[in-house]
């Protein structure tokens, strides 16, 4: 029963809040325009459908590029931020500073280089989400306990052979966490770059409904937002269980 | 004839210039081959460093350490290592734990994905003796300390070092599993006669394991006394002259402490 329980949290979760939402939204009266109930959104999403779709999937590879992209430079950039001391000095302070920067800044510069649309999505999905792969995977070389550093150097072991035997495997926990979040924010720049400079996408579609006063449809994007991050997150959180179960070996507090 | 292990005069500092610290001075230790050798002192007193020293980790900032009538300027392949943690790889199995040295060491490490199935079967009696036949493909998660504290053993002795440098690696485990570590230990160094440098604050364990026990000064360190231990093994920690010799190297100890 608990196990049954467990695994239908999350739908009674989402029901119950989307019930508590259609409910206070009729009792109050809120208008459509300002806040849509979920039936309404529902229909919206209904009717439009086709396009909404269409849109979704432009976005979905966009996102995907641009954290492919992310993950490729992440792990590198990882790779040699953690495993050589000069160019952590060198490059770490300049990273932090450049992920500082607000993305939805960046995004005009892109305009101006590459025009609007694909390219500058794709980019700032890729400048969103890199950062976190690539301190991850530092932080995963960095912490290497000294004394297994020393077996293997007493070993005679290259600085090549301890980043394959010890470094990489003992990086791949963080890598695997690090993705679950670098996609989500991968989905966040694309979208933020659709709704500045493009004629395609969730991204645009939301911006073109608002123009239109069509809240619903605003709203069904957000849903359809949701649920690509939803599933891309599951995806990665089961590719992470089937790689590195060593990793964890207890439910940490939950009881 | 110089010794197999041979430390002379050698002087240590962390760190570089004068603000560095001063680790050890004017250390001189020698070690026969085959000779079995406790290094005991204060905690603090340089002993791992000591031993960092022998496998080429650290290089002296003054004076010379040979190892096989070789200075020593790198890191040794000869030599083995263990420590108070065992450090498995959570990712492998004991299995491929114990068998990590050999794809790194040459001449093991480039025959090693021709000869698996012959290193596996040698990884497996090594295991075997000391006791975790049944384990080798657990993950060291699955074993309890003093497992893992074997398989560390084995993945130290799995290449055949000529020198093996145990830095307290029964110091977090029970009594009881001290003792029996003590004695897979002493029947693998009779089978194989490796020289082993052994650094422990347990002056039992030194008496027990070792030829002869050295007692360092506190920091910076240096050998300052050195007792041989001649009684027959396997030995009886309750016997008279045992007894004698551990009270002893505490008053060597104490001494050292106040000075």
């Amino acid at each position: 029963m608990n196990e049954r329980l467990e695994s239908a949290m999350p739908w009674i979760f989402v029901l119950a809040l989307l019930g508590l939402w259609e409910l206070a939204s009729t009792v109050l009266n809120i208008p459509a325009f300002v806040l849509p109930r979920p039936t309404v959104v529902a229909a919206s999403l209904y009717r439009q459908f086709g396009p909404i779709l269409d849109n979704a999937w432009t976005t979905l590879i966009r996102t995907l590029a641009g954290f492919a992209i992310a993950v490729v430079l992440g792990v590198l950039l990882g790779v040699a931020i953690g495993a050589s001391r000069l160019v952590y000095r060198g490059l770490y302070p300049v990273l932090v500073g450049f992920n500082s920067i607000p993305k939805v800044a960046v995004v005009p510069v892109f305009v101006i280089w590459f025009g609007i649309g694909t390219v500058p999505a794709l980019l700032t999905a890729f400048l969103v989400s890199f950062f976190p792969i690539a301190v991850n995977v530092a932080t995963g070389l960095a912490t290497i306990e000294p004394e297994l550093l020393d077996v293997m150097r007493s070993l005679g072991a290259t600085k090549r052979k301890i980043l394959t035997k010890v470094g990489l495997p003992r990086a791949m926990p963080y890598f695997f966490a690090s993705l679950k979040v670098a996609i989500t924010l991968a989905f966040v720049g694309t979208i933020i770059s659709e709704t500045v400079a493009s004629n395609k996408g969730i991204g645009y579609l939301m911006m073109a409904a608002t123009a239109n006063f069509d809240t619903p449809l605003v709203f069904a994007g957000l849903f359809v937002i949701a649920v690509m991050g939803i599933v891309m997150y599951a995806l990665f959180a089961v590719i992470e269980q089937r790689t590195t179960f060593w990793a964890k070996r207890g439910d940490g507090l939950m009881t | 004839m110089a010794a197999f292990v041979d430390i002379s005069d050698v002087t240590l500092t962390y760190g570089g210039g004068a603000s560095g610290t001063l680790a050890l001075e004017h250390a001189t230790l020698k070690v026969e081959r085959g000779e079995f050798v406790a290094v005991v002192g204060p905690s603090g007193c340089g002993k791992s460093t000591l031993l960092k020293l022998v496998s080429g980790l650290n290089l002296p900032s003054r004076g010379g350490v040979i190892v096989a009538d070789r200075e020593v300027a790198a890191p040794l392949s000869i030599v083995g290592m263990a420590f108070q943690n065992p450090i498995m790889l959570p990712w492998r199995t004991t299995l491929d734990n114990v068998l990590l040295p050999l794809e790194i060491v040459e001449p093991h490490a480039s025959r090693f994905r021709r000869e698996r199935a012959q290193y596996e079967r040698k990884a497996r009696d090594l295991l075997a003796t000391v006791g975790l036949d049944g384990f080798a493909d657990h993950y060291p998660w699955q074993l309890s300390g003093g497992m893992q504290q074997r398989a560390s053993l084995c993945r130290s002795l799995i290449h055949e070092p000529a020198l093996l440098l145990l830095d307290e690696p029964f110091g977090a485990l029970d009594a009881f599993t001290r003792e029996e570590l003590w004695s897979v230990l002493q029947t693998l160094w009779e089978r194989h006669r490796f020289t082993v440098i052994l650094v422990t604050h347990d002056l039992t364990e030194a008496v027990f394991l070792a030829d002869t026990v050295h007692v360092s000064s506190k920091r910076p360190g240096r050998i300052v006394a050195s007792r041989e231990v001649t009684l027959p093994r396997s030995r009886d920690v309750y016997a008279p002259e045992f007894v004698a010799l551990v009270r002893a190297l505490k008053g060597d100890i104490i001494e050292v402490r106040a000075a």
